[in-house]
C-alpha cells in the first residue's frame, strides 16, 4: 500500500519565521510545501530554492497563477497584508493558517481546541505568548472554574521583531482575549516582558488562574501535566519549571484560592535559535494545525 | 516641543505611585486626596498617581489594587489646583486603551516607561499620549543596564515619538554617581533643546539625593521625589529632602520646604504600612542591580519557600531580571529551595 499523496502548501512570507515553519513542514508525513513567496528577493526565497521549494518575489499573484494551487496556505508576513491576501485564498478555495495578528478567523491553538476547526477556511494562530499559555489555562478551567486568569510572557528582546514591538498592545490585548474564549477564563489578562540579558534568556510564561475554594489541588496539577505532554507532542521544549504552585483562599483575591504554573518553551533550533522559543510555538502550532488539517482533507477524499 | 518649565528644576512627586509599591497597592482615596492637597499647596507641580506598575498593573503578579487607580487618579484631579496629575504606562503592562481612560478621569500627564534598551515598543503610546494632549515623559528604566552611550539613543528614539522628557530612571537604585553623571550628559548632549531630561532614584545604596544634586548641576531639569522617600526598594530620593537641599544650593524649585516637611510628617507618616529603609534586602538591590520594586515580592516568596531573601535578590540579579518579571521571583525561590534539599 502506498503512503497517501501528501497535501500541496505554500508559505507567503519567507522570513525567519517562514524559513522556520519550512524546516519544520519538510519533516511532515502529511504535507509537502510546494512553494514560498515573498514580495522582493530575498534570502529566504533562497533559503527555500536550496532546499528544492519553489519560491518567487512576485507575491501572492505569483501563487495564484500556478498551474497547481496548494490547498493550505501559511501566512508569515503582516496583518495588513494578510488582510488583504485573505479573501483571494477564500475565493480560489485555498485554507489559510495565520501567523500575523490579523484574525480573520478563529483563534486556535492544536492542543485545545482545533477539533472544533478543523473545518474552517481561515484559522489564526493568536500569539506567541498565547500558544505557550492557553494550554494551561485551559487545563485548570477543564476541572475548576477560573473567573479570571493572567499570564505573564517573558522573551529575549533579540526574538522580538519591529512588527511586534511596534504593536506591543495588540500582543496584550489579544492574548488577554484569547485566554478567555480559547483557555476558558470568565476574564482574561496577558503581560508581556521583553529582556535583552546576554546571553539571551530562553522563553519563560508564567500563568496565574483563580481557582474557587472547593477546587481539588490534585485535579488541578494532574490537568496541567497531562496537557504540557499534549503541547509537548508539537513542541518537544515545552517544560514546567516546577510543579504548580498553590495558594490558599485570601481576601485579597475575593476569597479565591490561585494556582500559579511556570514554564519554559526551548525552541526546537529549526533556523530559529534555541531561546526564541516565543517564536518557535508558533511555527510548531502552525505546523501541527497544517498537518491535522491535511489529515482530515486526505481522510475526507479517500 | 518641551513644555515650559518656571523654576531651575520642577519636582514630580511619585508618593502615590512608586509609594503604592510599599504600600502593597493598598492605597484608598481618602490617602490620596490628603495627599494630593498637602504636595499641591507646597507647590509641587506634578503628582504621579497610579498602581506602582503602571496602569493595568493591578494584578496578580505585582499585587492587586486596594482602590482602582481610576478612582484615585479622578480623586487626585479633584483636589489639584495648580498640580498636573501624572500616570505611568508601562507597555506590555498597560494598552493606550488604559491610557485614554486615565485621560478621561483627569491625567495631564503621562510617563511612558520601557527597560532602557527597548525604547522601540514606547512609539504607540507616545503617539496616541499626543493626540490625547498629554504631557509626555520617557522612563528608561533600569538605567545602569546600559551604557550613557546606547541610553542617549533609546532617548533619541523616544524622543522621536513624542516624548518631551526622556528620564535616567534608575529603577534599582544602583547608579553611582560618576555612573548618573556620565547618563545625564550623554542624554542631555542627545536631546538639545528639543526636550528636557529627567532623573527618577532610589535610595538602595543612599545615592538618590546626591545623584539629584549632580543632576541640578549638570542641567537635568526634571527630577522626581517622594514624601517619607515612599517608594519600592529603599524607596526614592525624599522629596522633602530634595527641596531642603536645593533651597540650601539656591536652585529654585517652587516648593515650599516648610510645607514639605509637614507633609511628610503628619500626612504621609501616619499611613506608612513600612518606612523604607536601607536594610540588607534593599541595599542588596542596589548593589545587585535589581528592580527596586521586586522587594515585597522577594520577602513573600522567602518566607514561604524558607529561602534567604538576599540570595533570591541576588539570583535575580545574576540572571539580568528586568522590570515585570516578579513571576521569576517563585522560580527562584523554588529553585534556591531544590538547590538546599539537593544540598
Amino acid at each position: 500500500m502506498s503512503a497517501p499523496a501528501k497535501v500541496p502548501a505554500a508559505i507567503v512570507g519567507p522570513g525567519n519565521i517562514g524559513t522556520d515553519l519550512l524546516a519544520k513542514l519538510a519533516r511532515s508525513p502529511r504535507i509537502e510545501v510546494t512553494a514560498m513567496v515573498g514580495v522582493v528577493e530575498s534570502e529566504g526565497l533562497d533559503r527555500a530554492r536550496a532546499m528544492g521549494v519553489a519560491a518567487s518575489p512576485d507575491g501572492v499573484d505569483w501563487l495564484l497563477a500556478q498551474p497547481t494551487l496548494p490547498r493550505i496556505v501559511f501566512e508569515a508576513t503582516s496583518a495588513k497584508a494578510h488582510a488583504a491576501n485573505a479573501p483571494r485564498y477564500a475565493e480560489a478555495g485555498i485554507r489559510a493558517v495565520d501567523l500575523t495578528p490579523a484574525h480573520l478567523g478563529p483563534m486556535v491553538c492544536p492542543a485545545v481546541n482545533m477539533p472544533d476547526h478543523l473545518d474552517a477556511p481561515n484559522v489564526n494562530m493568536i500569539t506567541c505568548g498565547g500558544q505557550a499559555t492557553i494550554p494551561i489555562v485551559a487545563a485548570v478551567s477543564r476541572v475548576a472554574s477560573v473567573a479570571y486568569a493572567e499570564i505573564v510572557a517573558s522573551a529575549a528582546s533579540r526574538s522580538a521583531g519591529p512588527g511586534t514591538r511596534a504593536n506591543i498592545d495588540e500582543f496584550t490585548q489579544t492574548t488577554a482575549r484569547a485566554v478567555e474564549e480559547v483557555g476558558g477564563a470568565e476574564r482574561g489578562k496577558a503581560i508581556i516582558i521583553l529582556n535583552p540579558v546576554e546571553p539571551p534568556m530562553i522563553m519563560r510564561d508564567t500563568v496565574f488562574c483563580s481557582l474557587p475554594p472547593d477546587a481539588d489541588p490534585d485535579a488541578v496539577a494532574a490537568s496541567v501535566h497531562a496537557m504540557v505532554e499534549r503541547v509537548q507532542q508539537y513542541v518537544p521544549g515545552y517544560a514546567l519549571r516546577a510543579e504548580p504552585q498553590f495558594d490558599p483562599p485570601d481576601e485579597k483575591w475575593g476569597g479565591n484560592g490561585r494556582v500559579a504554573v511556570f514554564l519554559e518553551v526551548k525552541g526546537n533550533g529549526d533556523f530559529l535559535p534555541e531561546y526564541a522559543g516565543n517564536l518557535d510555538i508558533m511555527t510548531a502550532a502552525a505546523a501541527q494545525v497544517g498537518e491535522l488539517g491535511a489529515t482530515e482533507m486526505t481522510e475526507v477524499a479517500a | 516641543m518641551r513644555p515650559t518649565i518656571t523654576h531651575d528644576v520642577r519636582i514630580t512627586d511619585t508618593t502615590l505611585r512608586d509609594g503604592s509599591h510599599a504600600q502593597a497597592h493598598q492605597f484608598t482615596i481618602e490617602q490620596v486626596r490628603d495627599t494630593v492637597r498637602a504636595l499641591d499647596r507646597a507647590g509641587v507641580e506634578v503628582i504621579e498617581v497610579t498602581h506602582g506598575d503602571g496602569l493595568g498593573g493591578s494584578s496578580f503578579n505585582y499585587g492587586f489594587s486596594h482602590t482602582s487607580e481610576l478612582e484615585l487618579i479622578a480623586a487626585a484631579r479633584e483636589e489639584a489646583t495648580q498640580a498636573r496629575i501624572a500616570v505611568l504606562l508601562v507597555p506590555g503592562i498597560g494598552t493606550v486603551e488604559d491610557l485614554r481612560r486615565a485621560r478621561d478621569a483627569g491625567a495631564d500627564v503621562v510617563r511612558v516607561a520601557t527597560h532602557c534598551t527597548e525604547a522601540d515598543v514606547s512609539p504607540q503610546h507616545f503617539g496616541v499620549a499626543r493626540d490625547l494632549g498629554m504631557e509626555t515623559v520617557g522612563f528608561l528604566m533600569m538605567a545602569h543596564r546600559t551604557s550613557p552611550e546606547d541610553l542617549a539613543k533609546q532617548a533619541r528614539i523616544m524622543v522621536d515619538a513624542g516624548c518631551q522628557c526622556p528620564y535616567v530612571t534608575d529603577s534599582a537604585g544602583a547608579l553611582l554617581m560618576h555612573d548618573a553623571r556620565a547618563r545625564f550628559e550623554a542624554l542631555l548632549a542627545e536631546v538639545g533643546d528639543e526636550a528636557w531630561v529627567g532623573y527618577h532614584g532610589h535610595q538602595n545604596l543612599s545615592l538618590g539625593v546626591a545623584n539629584s544634586v549632580i543632576a541640578a548641576e549638570v542641567g537635568v531639569k526634571e527630577i522626581d521625589g517622594s514624601l517619607c522617600a515612599l517608594g519600592a526598594g529603599s524607596g526614592n530620593s525624599p522629596t522633602e529632602v530634595i527641596a531642603a537641599v536645593f533651597d540650601r544650593m539656591g536652585i529654585s524649585t517652587g516648593l515650599d520646604v516648610t510645607a514639605l516637611l509637614d507633609a511628610a510628617e503628619d500626612v504621609v507618616r501616619p499611613y506608612l504600612h513600612r518606612w523604607p529603609k536601607m536594610d540588607r534586602n534593599a541595599i542588596t538591590q542596589g548593589w545587585a542591580g535589581v528592580y527596586s520594586s521586586f522587594l515585597l515580592h522577594a520577602e513573600h516568596a522567602g518566607e514561604r519557600y524558607k529561602v534567604p531573601v538576599p540570595d533570591i535578590l541576588r539570583r535575580c540579579g545574576e540572571l539580568g531580571l528586568v522590570g515585570g518579571q516578579e513571576d521569576m521571583i517563585i522560580d527562584i525561590a523554588l529553585e534556591l529551595a531544590r538547590e538546599r534539599e539537593q544540598g
